[in-house]
């Protein structure tokens, strides 16, 4: 023991693998660093090869149970995907981990781990080891999905038998505001309606417990059967839910059953539709009265309605006068107005009374239905002029709403409403064909129902408490302010929505940073 | 000498036996080739007697002896005791401890002059033990262990303990029991030397697993190359071993 000093390593027992003179009070195990290199592996549950699933169409790795993640060659997320799929790393601490570069062809991904761990007690021994994974190729449920036909196992197919889309419209921002449509599989745009598919049939009853909490609608449920194991007796059905919405809107014109109108309250057979819940709500604008008619009853004798807001008339007010009575926001009046047409050519008047007191002044131009001049052809209307009761106190005009001068063009507005991606199944079928005069049509249709769907939510706060008006960028709305300028004055009066109500839209947040 | 054994698949063989000087106790095993190991080394020269502790096969754990006494827990039973005397030599002084640290041969390490023990044992025990086994008793721990049975081995040439302990604990030990202390390990690197092995002034009986290494260390020093019953026997305290031996 010579040459020794305090300080230094000093040999107090023999290492028990080779002999070698080790200090004891420091070594592991009574082994010096050499054994203890070669034999402690602590590496030794963890795995040395794996297996990673890339799908080939869309280059996503299976992310165990069954997630797929975007992850790009040698990227950080592949080398989370790397990790987790070994077994037993979860009882070492990971030092570093990093790839090693492999030629893409080879179908190998190889990493190198350095792993840390007690050996023995108060021993941390550090490895550093290389797993090699081969990549093998499984499609995804997604690319699945994409290349089968009847994926679907319920459909919710929802109609409403009206010509325009304006209930459709409205329906889709209350399910986009809801996330209604999360668990579909597929939206299709069909005749009178939309069709939603689903992968599971309970995500259907939930899409069909929020229509009929949303709308007045009536569900009818049927079944196919697919398929079936005699054996085990597991049948398997494909779902389809037809959802058929009441074909009444708002600012429809309603002519109830007489009988139908004594039961709800004794009113006016002859109505306005001032809103739709989940009942129709139906307003007699003669005297103020309103009534609703639940789904049930409606679908127990449902009744058409007399016109709809396509055959609204312009009408000037010539002399108003309130009459004191109201309810809520409306107003009883009593008003005398004459056809905008007319105006020049006669001096037809007409006098009628109107929900609309608050709002109308002299010289304004409100919509109505013209009904003198209309012949219906509705039963339920002939039946009111065939009583002694109603004959007489038929209106020869009901007004309905306010109109405000607008531009035939849509002026630009400061908000905007977020679509749904749907199908066209019309699409499909005509190919690349060139588009006929009708389809021209439909798609000018289309666009008047959102243009008229656009205006109504300006024009009616309680309509837009229930949806989700998102702002328009910035850039956009200043390049349209220029030539916004040189005509503002005609139509200061239209409703204009308050920016507060608006909301960001960060899905589409410009991140170029320009 | 030093031999290499296990009892039932295990190699710690300080656990199921204990040797003295004067005569060995060997727990009842489901087979006899442990017993033979020790028969093959010690017959006729020392007796070897077959024994439970308590019912339990821990013999080495529960007993702590040298060649003048031997002490058993109070969890020994009368008909134990009773073959433990029947057994063993007549000078062998046999005593039942009332000591709450049980498992004696954990707490007490000795030969046949001096012991080591735990630092909490009781007062009355520790004078038991001066008495019965005739030695000078120390309150000591082995590196930083209070489990001086299990962390050391001991006989009248030398002595093993933990890998751990310091020289300067090694030194202190050592001047205490005025033999030449080493620290080691036993069975391929375990550190409790004590229940790993057990010694006499020329045997030792070590675990299966003992790599060469250790082994030599532990012939080194306890000296049993040179003490051997029927070696050279050139050591200077031959004449008080052959003394014992009969």
């Amino acid at each position: 023991m010579t040459g020794l000093q305090e300080d230094t390593v000093t040999a107090t027992i023999l290492c028990c693998n080779c002999g070698a003179p080790i200090d004891g009070t420091t070594s592991a195990g009574a082994l010096c660093q050499d054994c203890l290199r070669l034999n402690v592996d602590v590496s030794q549950g963890i795995q040395r090869e794996g297996t990673l699933h890339c799908c080939r169409d869309c280059e996503r790795w299976l992310q165990p149970p069954n997630s797929w993640v975007v992850a790009n060659p040698e990227s950080k997320e592949l080398l989370a995907v790397c990790l987790r799929r070994l077994r037993g790393l979860s009882k070492v601490r990971i030092i570093d981990a990093s790839f090693i570069w492999t030629e893409p062809h080879s179908r190998r991904v190889k990493v190198k781990i350095t792993i840390q761990q007690e050996a023995f007690q108060g021993t941390i021994i550090q490895q550093t080891f290389e797993v090699e994974y081969v990549v093998a190729s499984q499609q995804c449920d997604d690319c699945k999905k994409s290349y089968t036909h009847n994926t679907w196992r319920a459909a919710v197919q929802v109609r409403q038998k009206v010509p325009h889309k304006r209930t459709f419209l409205y329906l889709e921002q209350l399910i986009l505001k809801n996330g209604a449509h999360k668990d579909t599989v597929n939206i299709k745009e069909a005749k009178d309606g939309l069709d939603f598919y689903f992968a599971q049939r309970n995500h259907a009853e939930k899409m069909v417990d929020f229509l009929s909490s949303v709308v007045p609608c009536k569900t009818k449920k049927s079944q196919e059967l697919i398929s079936m194991d005699i054996h085990t007796s597991t049948k398997s059905y494909k779902f389809t839910f037809s959802v058929e919405i009441i074909p009444i809107c708002k600012d429809d014109l309603v002519a109830l059953p007489i009988k139908l109108a004594r039961q709800i309250g004794n009113i006016s057979p002859l109505t306005l539709c001032y809103r739709v819940g989940t009942s129709i709500n139906l307003l007699d604008p003669t005297t103020l009265q309103t009534s609703d008619v639940p789904t049930g009853n409606y679908w127990r004798n449902p009744f058409k309605n007399l016109a709809d807001v396509t055959e609204l008339k312009e009408f000037i007010v010539m002399d108003i006068d309130l009459s004191g009575q109201s309810s809520g926001k409306f107003h009883l009046a009593e008003a005398t107005v004459a056809r905008a047409s007319d105006l020049g050519s006669n001096d037809i008047t007409y006098f009628t009374r109107t929900h609309l007191g608050g709002v109308l002044h002299v010289g304004d131009s409100v919509l109505g239905y013209h009904l003198s001049g209309t012949l219906f052809n509705n039963d339920n209307y002939e039946a009111l002029e065939a009583s002694s009761q109603y004959s007489s106190i038929l209106p020869d005009v009901v007004l309905v709403k306010k109109h405000y001068a607008r531009k035939k063009k849509p002026k630009n507005r400061a908000w905007r409403l977020k679509r749904m991606a749907r199908e066209y199944e019309a699409d499909e079928a005509s190919g690349i064909a060139q588009k006929t005069r009708r389809e021209q049509n439909d798609a000018n249709r289309l666009e008047e129902d959102y243009e008229t769907f656009l205006r109504d939510v300006e024009e009616d706060p309680e309509l837009r408490n229930t949806l989700d008006l998102y702002k328009v960028r910035k850039e956009r709305q200043a390049a349209d302010a220029m030539d916004e300028d040189e005509d503002n004055e005609s139509e200061d009066e239209v409703p204009e929505i308050n920016m507060e109500e608006l909301l960001d839209d960060f899905d589409e947040l410009n991140m170029d940073g320009e | 000498m030093a031999v290499r054994a296990q009892f039932e698949n295990s190699n710690e063989v300080g656990v199921f036996a204990r040797l003295t000087n004067s005569y060995a106790i060997v727990a009842v095993g489901a087979s006899e080739n442990f017993y033979s190991v020790f028969e093959s080394e010690l017959q006729d020269v020392i007796p070897i007697c077959h024994a439970t502790i308590a019912g339990t096969r821990i013999v080495g754990r529960l007993t702590v002896g040298n060649r003048k006494g031997l002490l058993v827990p109070t969890t020994t039973t009368d008909q134990e005791l009773q073959h433990l005397r029947n057994t063993l030599p007549d000078a062998v002084k046999i005593q039942r401890i009332e000591e709450r640290l049980s498992a004696l041969g954990n707490v007490i390490c000795c030969n046949d002059h001096v012991a080591i023990v735990h630092p909490d044992l009781e007062r009355e025990t520790e004078e038991i033990i001066a008495d019965v086994l005739g030695v000078e008793v120390f309150r000591q721990t082995v590196a930083d262990n209070v489990l001086t049975g299990s962390y050391m081995a001991l006989s009248n040439q030398g002595g093993i303990v933990h890998p751990k302990t310091s020289i300067r604990d090694q030194d202190e030990l050592s001047s205490l029991l005025q033999v030449p202390l080493v620290a080691g390990s036993i069975n391929r690197g375990s550190p409790v030397v004590g229940a790993g092995m057990v010694v006499n002034d020329w045997l030792a009986v070590t675990g299966l697993d003992t790599t060469a290494t250790e082994l030599s260390v532990i012939e080194s020093v306890f000296r049993l190359g040179e003490m051997a019953p029927g070696g050279t026997g050139q050591g200077p305290n031959k004449e008080s071993i052959v003394e014992s031996f009969y």
